[in-house]
């Protein structure tokens, strides 16, 4: 390979070709392992991989923050009760059986970790992306929130109280962002297109209108 | 334990990198390992506590280089290994080389969407009541398990104020052992930026961890 083919390429992990293709291997012999012993059904997995990578995602959160934003009534449900008020709009279950909504204001800002894993809240936000997973943010979410929102390209003002939720039990954090101004009678669907993956997390704000079509 | 998982406030890592439009699995091996692990914890008999001990209970050295679904993949062998269900000469060949276990059942295509919509709420009945209130002062409990802990290092020692109180939940410390669920109450600890990190330390800054009353203990 020449050095041109490294140019710009971030990998998110750092291991060559060659060993990615030995867990490949690994991989894919310990599924034909478990199978012919009968412990797993290739079609179940199947399913499972269909519902992270289709079904279970950041737009179910974007649906809760969207309707919090336009629904008063939802918004105090969700406050008192976010299990249940997320329940109602049929999002549930594995790492967000214990939900709690953490809710931005120009006071506060919250942000959510898990240094010691990966612990997110899988119904409302499917799977964690990579970098919070990863050591830079595991270790610095809790002693430099600032500097890692510099990272993410976001400045908040010195005053903003800065709250760092570390997920260390079974409770599940969303952020509930801001609802940005100039958004007077927008619909829910509307409300929808400026609410991001990052703001839910709290590495992030939502867009603002100036920034959608 | 006191491992290289415990990150909170370590120094030296790097900035945060996002990766723009980022995929939910970069590669298929992860999708199945992913799917692996998840589909292997009712027959293996494992509990995430258990699963996370697997996951982090390992040399810094090979937790700091795998990456995350290659150490998901390195603990799901371990408890598997460790059950009798595969044989690490099983695992290094590719080739089954001993009977399955009996009494063993796959989770069939059609459980898994019930499966993973019901999760596994870790809320108990209270036998006894909290042993702390809301707005009291507690000190987390310097201890360094040598097994699984939630309790991360950064806050042991240190003085914070109970937050909320979620109810009883299963304790991983006793769960991850097989040593069962020990249910204790659960509370919102919130520090003080400087408690934490020095008198030098973000004043703005407050953070939280979840912690089960044997963690804490009474500040004065």
């Amino acid at each position: 390979m020449s050095d041109h083919d490294h140019h710009g390429h971030h990998h998110h992990h750092d291991h060559d070709h060659s060993e990615l293709s030995e867990t490949e291997l690994r991989v894919r012999a310990l599924e034909s392992i478990l199978t012919e012993k009968g412990y797993v059904d290739p079609a179940a997995l199947d399913v499972l991989i269909d519902l992270y990578e289709k079904k279970i995602g950041p737009r179910n959160g974007v649906r809760v923050v969207a309707k919090a934003w336009s629904d008063p009534a939802y918004h105090a449900r969700l406050m008192k009760d976010a299990t249940a008020a997320i329940a109602e709009l049929d999002y549930s279950g594995r790492q967000g059986e214990h939900m709690v909504v953490v809710e931005n204001t120009p006071d506060q800002h919250n942000m959510v970790v898990c240094t010691l894993c990966s612990c997110y809240p899988h119904p409302v936000l499917g799977l964690p992306p990579v970098w919070y997973k990863s050591a830079p943010y595991r270790s610095r979410a809790v002693s430099d929130p600032r500097g890692v929102l510099k990272d993410f390209g976001v400045t908040l003002p010195d005053t903003t109280k800065i709250r760092v939720w570390d997920s260390t039990a079974e409770i599940r954090y969303l952020v509930l962002p801001m609802r940005p101004a100039g958004t007077e009678g927008w619909s829910e669907e509307q409300l929808a297109e400026l609410v991001t993956r990052d703001s839910m997390i709290g590495t992030g704000l939502p867009k603002q209108p100036d920034e959608i079509d | 334990m006191d491992g290289a998982h415990d990150m909170g406030g370590a120094k030296g890592f790097g900035p945060v990198v996002a990766e723009p439009n980022e995929p939910v699995f970069h590669e298929d091996w992860e999708r199945r390992a992913f799917a692996l692990t998840v589909a292997m914890a009712r027959p293996g008999g494992w509990n995430i506590d258990m699963s996370r001990f697997a996951r982090e209970n390992r040399p810094p050295e090979d937790y700091l280089s795998k990456s995350y679904f290659q150490i998901w993949l390195a603990g799901l062998e371990t408890l598997m290994i460790e059950r009798g269900l595969v044989t690490r000469e099983e695992i290094e060949s590719g080739k089954v080389l001993s009977p399955p276990k009996p009494g063993i059942k796959a989770i069939a295509p059609t459980e898994v969407t019930p499966a993973i919509r019901r999760g596994g709420p870790t809320e108990r009945e209270a036998k006894a009541p909290a042993m702390f209130a809301i707005g009291e002062a507690v000190r987390m409990k310097d201890i360094h398990p040598v097994t699984h802990t939630r309790l991360p290092q950064y806050v042991r020692g240190h003085l914070g104020t109970i937050e909320h109180n979620h109810g009883c939940h299963v304790f991983p410390d006793t769960n991850s052992l097989g040593k069962g669920e020990d249910p204790q109450w659960l509370y919102t600890v919130r520090f003080d930026g400087p408690e934490l990190w020095g008198k030098d330390a973000d004043p703005t800054l407050s953070v939280s961890v979840d912690a089960w009353e044997s963690y804490l203990e009474r500040a004065s």
